[in-house]
């Protein structure tokens, strides 16, 4: 018969410290959490491939800078300054001059119709008031139903009218194109949304991953039964947890390197700053991502549920944080409301470091708020995680 | 033990040493429901122990606390020596335990679980890659050690589970229900190593609803509604309830139990005080 079992004797004594480290818990866990990992081939695939995508999606396709908004012109001045004017607006990048009308009338159905984004108007006596040294009034009308789009043809008018100023030299009237428009896009001339978005996507995808992945796999576990055989075992409170979530921050650090190459070098974001300071506080940041989904892991039931409640930390990531809306916008309830989440710090880290190259003198107020969210989330789910299944 | 919970407590001789598990007044509740009710229990070391009962009797939920998966709502329990509540850790490296649901991870090999819970006992380098040989051997998995959990048959399922429950050598085992939907032949080679395990020492603690099973242990609890309505030897049971099986007796109990005026006990003494309320017909 089997020698299955002799009796074990179970000497208690004191392990040192090398004997608490090798025979920790945390590395069998660890081990097994990358062998099923690696075997579980989609779901390594979607973590890892998941940047690629996001970004290609709010990279391309979500872009809140619009160039190339079909105009038509009402050139009733039909001067060579006017059409000097036309080829300044044209210049801008902004508009694709699809046509000229000839009045008013026709100018508004275009834009009615949608087949004209904006308007270039120039009166008859343009050229004669730059003669005499008047302000010379040209029009630009825009489709303001996407404020987007407005805001960006805005600045693209205003530029072309300074270009125009500049070019007819500074003589005696100041000749600004009479819009009025004070859009003074630092760091990023273009108003190119990628450039602004890349920092985000960082941050949207630690979330996904490090929140909802964990919260996740941790409720599996519950749902599958394992973490009952697993819990009457002498492994550590501390083992199993670390080991559960460690795994996913090590992706979560593949996940930056990924965005950051594809954004370097696809999307032309630049990198300013020092890159081992943003590797450095993405740290305190998977922290308090991890400990967040714990907590959400003690507090569901099933899968489903996590992902639920895991949406409800993911929603003020998108909409609060200052990913694609700017906080400075937002009334004080929403902007004290994105303040309490760890997004928001880092994601003012993340633009600080890699589009306006400041080191820690400036940033460190916010690399604090994330440290001390780390270490509060942290024991706080700890302390709720509990080896039971009740 | 004292008399005036009205279990039929039938003697039973007493094993080496100190109890394996032994319980006090032992209760869980959930809400209005008591799961388990002023459970006195004592099990001696190398016994083969079957917790008998209908479903919903409260078997699981003995095991649980017994485990420390569950804390118990009052009483006390001392498994392997050592109290439950007071140092659940100490008793984690002294029990194995199989659950019912099959707790092992299917996407990791045979030999991984086996590998995985090992390491987890605390078996490191060489040891470990000998103790996993030799149960690969001993249950007669080694063909079958590079083949997913997911995809084995229940038999072989079961042998895994009961491999890596016992990775340790534990001095006691708790097994929930170990054959639930296994065939007779597995069932059959799966007592043999229950009671190879017995044999060398280790007292098992099986829930089952198979009496044939329940024939194979050295002794008998039976819960109903959450209380223990009867402790002993099969022999001791089948003689005192005047019954010819155990299957008998354990209906006959489980109707008394169940019936309002029926269920005058073998001692006289009176039933355990309901908590549940009424009594179903």
């Amino acid at each position: 018969m089997p020698n299955v079992l002799r009796h074990p004797p179970s000497p208690i004594r004191r392990p040192s410290f090398r004997e608490r480290i090798t025979r920790s818990t945390l590395w069998p866990m660890l081990w097994k959490e990358f062998v099923q990992m690696r075997r579980d081939r989609f779901t390594l695939g979607m973590m890892i491939g998941l940047p690629g995508i996001q970004l290609l999606l709010f990279g391309f396709a979500i872009r809140t800078e619009v160039r190339h908004l079909p105009t038509v012109v009402l050139d009733e001045s039909r001067t060579m300054e006017s059409r000097a004017f036309v080829d300044a607006i044209r210049n801008t990048g902004n508009f694709d001059i699809v046509g000229s009308v000839g009045s008013r009338e026709d100018m508004r159905r275009q834009i009615e119709r949608g087949t004209a984004r904006a308007a270039v108007i120039i009166p008859p006596d343009y050229e004669a008031d730059i003669k005499r040294h008047r302000t010379a009034q040209a029009q630009v009308i825009v489709d303001a139903a996407d404020p987007l789009a407005s805001s960006a043809a805005i600045a693209g008018a205003t530029l072309a009218g300074q270009a125009r100023s500049a070019a007819l030299g500074a003589q005696n009237a100041p000749r600004q194109a009479p819009i009025d428009v004070r859009v003074r896009p630092w760091y990023n001339p273009g108003l190119e949304s990628s450039i602004y978005i890349v920092p985000g996507v960082i941050g949207l995808l630690l979330t996904l991953t490090l929140l909802m992945i964990t919260a996740m796999a941790l409720v599996r576990e519950r749902e599958r039964g394992t973490l009952e055989q697993l819990i009457v075992t002498p492994i550590s409170k501390t083992g199993l947890m670390l080991g559960k979530v460690l795994p996913f921050a090590l992706v979560g650090y593949v996940q930056v390197t990924v965005i950051l190459l594809l954004g370097r070098f696809v999307f032309n974001v630049p990198i300013r700053g020092s890159l081992g300071l943003l590797y450095l506080v993405t740290a305190p940041f998977i922290v308090a991502s991890l400990a967040l989904g714990l907590f959400v892991s003690t507090v569901v039931r099933t899968q489903v549920q996590a992902m639920q409640l895991s949406f409800v930390f993911i929603l003020p990531t998108v909409l609060l944080s200052g990913f694609m809306f700017p906080r400075e916008a937002m009334p004080p309830f929403a902007q004290w409301l994105g303040a309490i989440f760890p997004i928001t710090y880092y994601l003012r880290v993340l633009r600080g470091i890699l589009l306006k190259g400041v080191g820690m003198d400036a940033l460190w107020q916010d690399t604090l708020a994330l440290a001390a969210f780390a270490l509060v989330l942290l024991a706080f789910s700890v302390r709720r995680f509990q080896k039971n299944i009740e | 033990m004292t008399e005036p919970h009205g279990v039929a407590m039938l003697e039973s001789s007493d094993g080496g040493g100190g109890p394996a598990v032994q319980t006090e007044r032992l209760r869980k509740t959930f809400g209005a429901l008591v799961a388990v009710d002023a459970l006195d229990l004592t099990i001696h070391r190398g016994e083969v122990f079957g917790l008998l009962g209908p479903n919903g009797s409260g078997k699981t939920t003995t095991i649980r606390m017994l485990c420390g998966l569950m804390a118990p709502t009052s009483g006390r329990a001392q498994v392997a020596g050592i109290d439950v509540a007071e140092d659940p850790e100490g008793v984690r490296h002294r029990i194995g335990y199989m659950s019912q649901k099959f707790g092992l991870y299917d996407d990791l090999t045979v030999q991984e679980n086996l590998r995985f819970y090992a390491s987890v006992y605390g078996l490191r380098g060489g040891e470990r890659v000998a103790r996993v040989k030799e149960q690969l051997h001993d249950l007669g998995l080694e063909e079958r050690q590079h083949q997913l959990a997911g995809t084995l048959s229940g038999g072989w399922k079961q042998r895994l589970a009961l491999a890596s429950a016992t990775s340790h050598k534990p001095e006691v085992l708790f097994l929930d229900e170990p054959t639930a939907g296994v065939d007779p032949a597995s069932r059959r080679l799966f007592w043999d190593w229950i009671y190879a395990l017995a044999k060398s020492g280790t007292t098992i603690l099986v829930t089952t609803h198979y009496m044939d099973e329940a024939a194979r242990c050295s002794r008998l609890a039976f819960l109903s509604r959450g209380h223990l309505i009867a402790v002993g030897t099969q022999e001791e049971i089948t003689r005192h309830f005047g019954t010819e099986t155990v299957e008998d007796a354990f209906i006959e109990l489980q109707r008394r139990d169940e019936t309002p005026e029926g269920g005058k006990h073998p001692e006289g003494g009176r039933r355990p005080a309901e908590s549940g309320g009424s009594d179903r017909a």
